[in-house]
C-alpha cells in the first residue's frame, strides 16, 4: 500500500494572450481561466495508478487561494483520496514558502499517523517556473529528491523513476519515502469519470491557513514582452491564393 | 568572484553554458571586473582543450570536482560539489545554464544555502540592488526579480545570450578538487542511463523552408498535404506542441520553447495559432505565411503573408498550382 501525495497549483491557462494584473505582481487570469499545469495532471496521473496497483491512496495538496479548491475538485475526480488546501494569496508566496507549507503538512501529518511514501510535484509550475519547490521541500524533510522524471515505480519500498537526461533516459532507484518532480510525456492524463465526479463532491477539502509569515518571491514586476512589429499582407482567401502563393514563392527563390 | 556551472557535451561545453559564461562576462565587467570560475564535475575527456574553450569565454581558472560520488549523475552531489568550491572561492554570484540539470543543481544549492534562486535569467539591471529579468509563464511574461542576498544564485535561459569568445584569452588554470559528499547526497543517483535516441531535429533547424502544422490539421491523417508540400519545397515539417502531445507526430518535429529553435528562409504554419511558446521557436525566420480559418489567430496578426482558410482546402490547392508551373520537389 503506497501514499502518495501530489502537490499540484492553480495557474492561468496560458496557451492564449497573457495580460498582467494592474499591479503587475500577477497574471491577470480573469479572461483566461485556471488550470492545473500539464506537468501536474502527468503526476496525479502517476499517483492514481500507483495507488491502484498498491490499494494506496492519494492526497492532494496545494497551496494558494481559496478559489483553488477548483482546481482540487475537478482533480479529486480522478481517483483521488483526500485534498489539503493550505489558504494563501499567490502573490505573496515565493518557491521557498510553499515549500515551506508543503513540508509543514508532512510533519504535521505524519505526526498524526499518516505517513506519505511518495511526494510527487510538476517539475516546474507553468506561471511562476521556479524549478525550486520540490528540491526545496524534499530539502526541508531531509528526503532524497528526483528531478524531471516521466514515469515511477514503486515496488518493495523502493521507487524506480525514469527520465531523459543529456546522454539518454537515465533511471533512478532508490528507497522511499522520497520526492519526485515529474515532466509531463511519459503518461497520458485520464479524464475523470461521472463517478469520480460524483465521489470528487463528497470529499471534504482540508483548509489550512500559512503556518509562518511568507518571505515572498523578490519579484519586483513582471512585463509583457514587446509585440513584433508586423505589417501583414493577405495574399487571399482559401484555396483562389494559391496563385498568389506560389508567386511569393517564386519572388522568394524557395522554387526552382 | 562568479561562479560558473559548466555542463559539457562530448567532452566540449555546451552551447547553453558558454552562453552562460557570456552573460557571467558582462556581469563582471559590470562589477568592475570580477573574476569569473568555471566549474565542471566528474569526468573530463579532454582537460587541456576544455581549459582552453573556457578561457576563450572568460573563464580566469577551471575547478573540476572529482571522486567517486561524480561518476553517476546526483544532483545533491554536484550541489554539494558547487558549495565546496563556492565556499573556497568566496564567490558572491553562482549561475548556470537554464538546462535541466542548471536548474535542478542550483535549485539544490539555493535550498541547502537557504537563498532565493531566480530560473532562467534573460538580462539583469545594475548590481545595486541586483535585480534580474527571467522569463515566467513559459516566455509569455518576464520577471524582474530582486537578488539581494549572498550569494545571488540564478540560471541563465537558453538563446538570450549571444556567445562571444575573447581573442587573446590566456589560459584558465586547472584546480582540482575532490569535495566532501555525502551519502544522504547519493541516494538519488542515476544507476543506468539508456543510449541517446538519435536526434532527428537537425533537418528541421537547417531546414530552408519548413512547413509547420498545428492542431488544425485535425488529426495524424492530416498531415499529407503538409509532407507533400514539405518535399516540393525541399524542406521539413515542423509542428506544434499540441501535435506532438496528442501522438499525431513525433517530438523531434516540435518547434518552440520546448522543441527546436528554427530561422528557415520561409516558414508555412498552417492552422497553429501562434501561441508564444511557438512563437519563440520560429519568431526568427526569414519570412512567415500563416494559413489559419481564424484571421485574428496571433500567427495571422504576426506573419509577414497570410491566407484566410482552411489548411485542408489550401495547401492541396497550392500543390496543384506549384505542380501545373511545373514544381517537382
Ligand atoms: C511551458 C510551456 C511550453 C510550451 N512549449 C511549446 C512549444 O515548444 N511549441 C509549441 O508549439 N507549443 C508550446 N506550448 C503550447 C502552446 O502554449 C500552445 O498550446 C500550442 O502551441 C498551441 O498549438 P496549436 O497552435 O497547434 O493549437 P491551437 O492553439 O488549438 O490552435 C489551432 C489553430 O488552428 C486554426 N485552425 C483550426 N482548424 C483549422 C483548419 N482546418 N485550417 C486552418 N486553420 C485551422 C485555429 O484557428 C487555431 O488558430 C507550450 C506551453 C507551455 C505552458
Amino acid at each position: 500500500m503506497t501514499n502518495v501525495l501530489v502537490c499540484i497549483k492553480r495557474v492561468p491557462d496560458s496557451s492564449g494572450e497573457v495580460l498582467l494584473t494592474d499591479d503587475k505582481q500577477g497574471v491577470d487570469g480573469r479572461y483566461v481561466g485556471f488550470t492545473v499545469s500539464n506537468h501536474e495532471s502527468c503526476a496525479v496521473e502517476l499517483a492514481v495508478q500507483i495507488a491502484e496497483a498498491t490499494g494506496g491512496t492519494v492526497t492532494l495538496l496545494t497551496v494558494g487561494p481559496s478559489e483553488a479548491t477548483e482546481q482540487l475538485r475537478d482533480t479529486l475526480a480522478l481517483g483521488c483520496h483526500a485534498a489539503v488546501l493550505v489558504e494563501a494569496e499567490p502573490t505573496r508566496l515565493g518557491p521557498a514558502d510553499v515549500a515551506r507549507e508543503i513540508a509543514h503538512v508532512v510533519r504535521e501529518k505524519e505526526a498524526a499517523d499518516t505517513t506519505y511514501d511518495l511526494i510527487l510535484l510538476g517539475n516546474d509550475a507553468a506561471d511562476s517556473g521556479d524549478f525550486q519547490v520540490g528540491i526545496r521541500m524534499a530539502h526541508a524533510l531531509g528526503r532524497p529528491v528526483v528531478n524531471g522524471v516521466s514515469t515511477v515505480e514503486v515496488a518493495d519500498g523502493n521507487l524506480t523513476a525514469r527520465g531523459d537526461g543529456p546522454d539518454g533516459e537515465e533511471t533512478y532507484s532508490l528507497p522511499l519515502p522520497a520526492v519526485a518532480t515529474v515532466l509531463e510525456g511519459g503518461v497520458e492524463p485520464r479524464y475523470p469519470t461521472l463517478r469520480g465526479r460524483m465521489a470528487a463532491k463528497k470529499v471534504e477539502i482540508e483548509t489550512r491557513t500559512l503556518s509562518a509569515e511568507p518571505v515572498g518571491a523578490s519579484r519586483v514586476q513582471l512585463l509583457l514582452p514587446p509585440p513584433a512589429p508586423s505589417t501583414v499582407e493577405v495574399l487571399g482567401e482559401g484555396p483562389e491564393a494559391a496563385g498568389a502563393v506560389a508567386d511569393l514563392f517564386a519572388k522568394l527563390g524557395v522554387t526552382r | 568572484m562568479i561562479l560558473v556551472l559548466i555542463e559539457t557535451e562530448n567532452g566540449a561545453a555546451s552551447e547553453i553554458s558558454l552562453e552562460t559564461l557570456a552573460f557571467a562576462r558582462s556581469l563582471a565587467a559590470e562589477g568592475g571586473g570580477i573574476a569569473i570560475r568555471a566549474v565542471v564535475v566528474g569526468a573530463v575527456e579532454n582537460r587541456d582543450a576544455l581549459a582552453a574553450e573556457l578561457a576563450t569565454h572568460g573563464a580566469a581558472e577551471v575547478h573540476h570536482a572529482v571522486g567517486e560520488a561524480f561518476t553517476s549523475y546526483s544532483g545533491a552531489a554536484w550541489a554539494a560539489a558547487l558549495q565546496a568550491i563556492r565556499e573556497s572561492t568566496r564567490s558572491v554570484v553562482v549561475t548556470a545554464p537554464g538546462s535541466p540539470r542548471g536548474n535542478e543543481v542550483l535549485a539544490h544549492l539555493a535550498a541547502r544555502l537557504d537563498v532565493p534562486m531566480a530560473a532562467n535569467a534573460t538580462a539583469f539591471h545594475g548590481l545595486a540592488p541586483f535585480v534580474v529579468t527571467r522569463q515566467v509563464v513559459g516566455g509569455a511574461a518576464l520577471e524582474e526579480m530582486k537578488l539581494d542576498q549572498r550569494p545571488a544564485i540564478f540560471t541563465v535561459a537558453g538563446h538570450s545570450w549571444a556567445v562571444s569568445p575573447v581573442e587573446g584569452a590566456s589560459p584558465a588554470a586547472w584546480v582540482e578538487v575532490a569535495p566532501e559528499v555525502a551519502e544522504a547526497d547519493l541516494v538519488a543517483r542515476v544507476v543506468s542511463t539508456g543510449t541517446k535516441e538519435v536526434d532527428h531535429s537537425d533537418s528541421l533547424k537547417s531546414a530552408k523552408v519548413v512547413v509547420g502544422a498545428g492542431r488544425g490539421a485535425g488529426g495524424p491523417e492530416g498531415f499529407g498535404a503538409v509532407a507533400e508540400l514539405a518535399e516540393l519545397l525541399g524542406g521539413a515539417v515542423g509542428v506544434s506542441r499540441v501535435v506532438t502531445s496528442l501522438g499525431w507526430r513525433p517530438h523531434h518535429e516540435q518547434v518552440g520553447q520546448t522543441g527546436s529553435r528554427i530561422s528557415p528562409d520561409l516558414y508555412i504554419p498552417c492552422g497553429i495559432s501562434g501561441a508564444i511558446q511557438h512563437w519563440a521557436g520560429c519568431a526568427s525566420s526569414k519570412t512567415i505565411l500563416a494559413v489559419n480559418t481564424d484571421p485574428e489567430a496571433p500567427m495571422m496578426t504576426k506573419a509577414n503573408y497570410a491566407v484566410v482558410g482552411d489548411m485542408h482546402e489550401v495547401l492541396p490547392a497550392i500543390i496543384e498550382e506549384l505542380r501545373s508551373r511545373g514544381v517537382s520537389g
